[in-house]
Parts: C-alpha cells; sequence; structure tokens
C-alpha cells in the first residue's frame, strides 16, 4: 500500500513536472517558428520600356518580392523566367556571350527556353509570360 | 611589504589558494615527439577569447538590419578609430580559430586521444567544432554583403532539401521564406547569444572532461617507454606547460596581428536580393570542399536530385566521422590503427583537393 502510493506520488511529480517543462518549452518552439505573412498576390508587373533593353541582353526585374531575369533575345523575342536557381536559390544572370542564363554559384547553364544546359541544376527556370502593351514591357504569370 | 602576506591570507581564506595550487601541482602533461600538438586546444580557446573580446567591441557600433547592417560595418572601418583593425582581427582571428580547432581535431585523430574512456570528449569536441561553424555562417552574413547573402541562400537552401523537415528547418534559419531583414536579425541573435551561451557550456564541459581523463599519451609513446622499462616522462602542468602555451598564444597573437594589419578584412559590395549572384563567387575557406563537391554532383544521380545525394553525402560522411572512437575498436577491443589513419589521411585530402579546387575554379 505504502509502495502503491509512493509509486503514484512519484508519477504525480515526475508527470507534472514533465507537462510544466512542456508548457514551458512549447511557447519558446512556437515563438522561434516564424508566422506566414500574407504577400498581396501580384499577377503582372511593367518591366519598362521596350527600348530600354536591347537584343540579347537581360535584366532582373521585381515581382513582387521575387527576381525575375527578363530576357530579349538576339531573335526579337521577349522571355522571363523566374531569376531564382533551382539548384541552390542563388540568382541566375543573362550571358550575352553564349546567349544562355547562367548561375554563379554552382556553374549551372539554362537555354533561353529556361531548360537545363549543364551543371547541377535538377529542373527549369519556371516560365513567365511577357507581353508588349505599346511601348510598355509587361511581365505576368502563366495561367 | 607586510601588507601582501596579509592580502594574499585574506584571499587564502575566501578562495582556498592553496587548493588550487595543489591541484595544479599534481597535473601532469606527458612528454614525447607529438607533444607540440597539445598547444592547438589551448590555441583554440585563446583565439575564441578573442573573439568574444573583439565582437563585444563590434556591438557597441553594429546595427543588424538590412538597412544598416552594410553601413555601421563601414562606420565601423571607416570612421570609428581603430575599427577597421577591430573588425580585421574578429574576421581573421575567426578563420584561425577554425583552422587551429581543425588542426586540434586531426592531432587528436592522429594521437589516438579519443580511445576509451575519452568518446565523451571527443563528441564534446566535435559538438564544439560544428558550434565554431555556426558562428562562421552566422557571423558571414552580418555586414550584408553581396557574397553574405548568397551564401547564406545557398546555405539555408541545402537545409531544404533535408527531406520532410527540410522546409521546416530553411523557415527557422530565414525567420521566413527567403533569406532578408527577418534572417539577419536571426542570425545575428544566434551569433552573439545563442551560439556564444552553448559553446561556454559546451568548452566547461569538454575541459572539464579534458581534466577528468588527464591528457592522452599516445600508445606508440607508451609502448617504447615499456620497452625501455621506464615511465613516460611527464611536466608539470604549471607552470611548465603554460607557460609554453602562453609563448604559443603570444606567437598565434603575432600571426593574427601580422595578418589583420597587412590584410585588412575587406566588407564587398552591399548586398541587393534583385541583382545576379556575381561571377566567382565562393564561401569562406571552410565550406570549399562542400561547395566544390555541390557543383560537381549532376542534377540528377538515378532517381534523386543530386542535391540530395550531396546532402545525404555529407551527412552520412559527418555521421560516420562523429563516431570514429566507436568503430575505431573492433568487438574484441583490438583498435583499427591502420583504418584511422587510413581515414584522418583520406579525409584531410579530400578536404585541402576540393578546397584547393573550389578556390582555383
Amino acid at each position: 500500500m505504502e509502495q502503491a502510493r509512493r509509486s503514484l506520488l512519484r508519477w504525480l511529480l515526475g508527470g507534472g513536472f514533465s507537462a510544466s517543462i512542456i508548457s514551458f518549452l512549447y511557447p519558446a518552439f512556437r515563438f522561434m517558428s516564424p508566422p506566414e505573412v500574407p504577400e498581396a498576390s501580384i499577377n503582372e508587373v511593367s518591366a519598362g520600356k521596350v527600348q530600354d533593353l536591347k537584343q540579347n541582353q537581360g535584366r532582373i526585374v521585381k515581382f513582387g518580392n521575387l527576381p525575375v531575369l527578363l530576357v530579349h533575345t538576339s531573335a526579337g523575342e521577349w522571355r522571363a523566367f523566374s531569376a531564382v536557381c533551382t539548384h541552390l536559390n542563388c540568382t541566375v544572370q543573362f550571358r550575352e556571350s553564349s546567349s544562355q542564363i547562367w548561375c554563379a554559384c554552382h556553374n549551372g547553364l539554362y537555354n533561353l527556353n529556361g531548360q537545363v544546359v549543364s551543371g547541377p541544376p535538377p529542373r527549369p527556370l519556371d516560365e513567365y509570360a511577357v507581353h508588349i502593351r505599346g511601348d510598355e514591357v509587361v511581365v505576368s504569370r502563366r495561367a | 611589504m607586510t601588507e601582501t602576506p596579509q592580502t594574499l591570507a585574506w584571499f587564502e581564506e575566501r578562495l582556498g589558494l592553496a587548493s588550487m595550487r595543489k591541484f595544479l601541482a599534481h597535473k601532469t602533461v606527458p612528454v614525447h615527439a607529438g607533444t607540440m600538438w597539445y598547444y592547438f586546444g589551448g590555441i583554440t580557446l585563446f583565439l575564441f577569447v578573442i573573439q568574444v573580446l573583439t565582437g563585444t567591441l563590434l556591438l557597441l557600433y553594429y546595427r543588424p538590419s538590412p538597412g544598416e547592417a552594410y553601413e555601421s560595418v563601414q562606420f565601423i572601418m571607416t570612421r570609428v578609430q581603430f575599427g577597421w583593425l577591430v573588425r580585421s582581427v574578429h574576421s581573421w582571428s575567426a578563420n584561425l580559430m577554425i583552422l587551429s580547432a581543425f588542426i586540434h581535431m586531426f592531432s587528436v585523430v592522429f594521437l589516438r586521444a579519443f580511445r576509451r574512456p575519452r568518446e565523451l570528449t571527443w563528441l564534446s569536441g566535435i559538438a564544439l567544432l560544428g558550434l565554431a561553424l555556426g558562428f562562421g555562417f552566422s557571423g558571414y552574413l552580418l555586414p550584408w554583403n553581396t557574397v553574405s547573402y548568397f551564401a547564406t541562400k545557398v546555405g539555408t537552401d541545402m537545409a531544404a532539401a533535408v527531406p520532410g523537415v527540410g522546409h521546416y528547418i530553411a523557415r527557422f534559419l530565414r525567420g521566413g521564406n527567403d533569406v532578408g531583414g527577418a534572417t539577419l536579425t536571426r542570425f545575428f541573435g544566434f551569433h552573439v547569444a545563442v551560439l556564444p551561451g552553448l559553446t561556454t557550456l559546451l568548452l566547461l564541459a569538454h575541459l572539464a572532461l579534458v581534466q577528468k581523463h588527464g591528457i592522452s599519451a599516445p600508445r606508440w609513446a607508451e609502448e617504447e617507454y615499456e620497452r625501455k622499462r621506464m615511465p613516460l616522462p611527464q611536466m608539470p602542468f604549471f607552470p611548465n606547460f603554460f607557460l609554453r602555451e602562453l609563448m604559443a598564444w603570444y606567437a598565434a597573437l603575432g600571426v593574427l596581428g601580422s595578418l589583420a594589419a597587412l590584410f585588412p578584412w575587406e566588407l564587398g559590395i552591399k548586398a541587393d536580393p534583385f541583382a545576379p549572384a556575381p561571377a566567382g563567387i565562393r564561401p569562406e575557406w571552410y565550406f570549399l570542399a562542400p561547395f566544390y563537391t555541390l557543383k560537381l554532383i549532376p542534377s540528377h544521380v538515378w532517381v534523386f536530385e543530386g542535391e540530395l545525394v550531396g546532402l545525404l553525402g555529407f551527412g552520412l560522411l559527418a555521421l560516420w566521422w562523429v563516431a570514429l572512437p566507436f568503430w575505431a575498436v573492433d568487438r574484441k577491443g583490438i583498435e583499427r590503427t591502420r583504418w584511422v589513419t587510413g581515414a584522418g589521411v583520406l579525409l584531410i585530402a579530400y578536404l585541402t583537393t576540393f578546397s584547393a579546387l573550389g578556390y582555383w575554379r
């Protein structure tokens, strides 16, 4: 009887102590997890005037808080891709010398369709739509 | 003149210095051909103290926000008296500390100082090396320059590749979905509060374990003196070894001061989240080997993505190295001496070769 009472008290004390520790740690753990901050959904942005970007050139434009690479090909076409390398998240750039998209971090190479040509990137770059409205270049999400 | 013994007696009564002197008088250090390698643990500790001191000074001016971090470091380097030197000493000391910690670790391997009953000393030392690398990674972002920005993007994205929990780890590290102001604040918190706290606790445990088990002598030195039927020579820790260690610290300080003054640490260009990663970008030297390995791994290995395979490889390599004291002896208790030496040599060869390739290619 005495032993059972001791055992019960030990369980109650141990359980209460563990529960109190968990009750201290849980809010601290939740505090450290960053909250989801909703971002305004952007579907298209103006990427400047047509004459601002010559043929066989590219530049990064802000698409909300995402970098998008806008390319004016040597054939006169307009292309836009997510500028985030699919390998390890670096920001890619257009290489005029080879007319390709290059990531300097781990030497990943993409063609002007966003497909991987060489290097470690596992997936193609996400493509955006480009429209010309008057003399304005508009980049938008693909449907 | 009669004041001194009285003052000493006053402290003696309150601190019990005699027992400390007695304790130090009994502590000894083995003397053999590899004794010089014992100094690197102390040098690492000394450089950590330099880090704490210079880091505290930098805290007086540094501001951890994307709009002010770069400018505050620029202010330290250009306007604050000796600011350039304090920052340069902090950066150089960080690198020398990691180099010294690596030398200490490999000397422990080649002198077999991890053997029973020192497994926990090895594990606490490896954890301290991990924390030192954490200091390097978190501190690298604080100046908020282009190189540090992309190094953090790559480093945190590697964490994201861990199956299942990777996304949560990356979000925890970044303080959000991408590297930004929240990451900088978080890394600052890790760098000046979380990591120093953990390091202090682990360092105390590591030193207490070294104290408990004493300094290990290599088997070959013990056997050499067993054949001679003589005890292995020992030197008193205090003052003999301690004074030699002080000289080693002084030499380390000389190297550190020279490097910091002759090659001041550069600040680079301010980070722009909408600029492409610049050509020739590479991380600090101690992350060059995994950086170059990731460059070599193709996009897919069989059905798996290359970065996942790389991460798995690094994880297994780290696990294998951490578990060294447990596979260094077989079930009969016989040491696998050649395996350990081979593993140490292979790891050094991998780190130096891939780091050199990562630097030059």
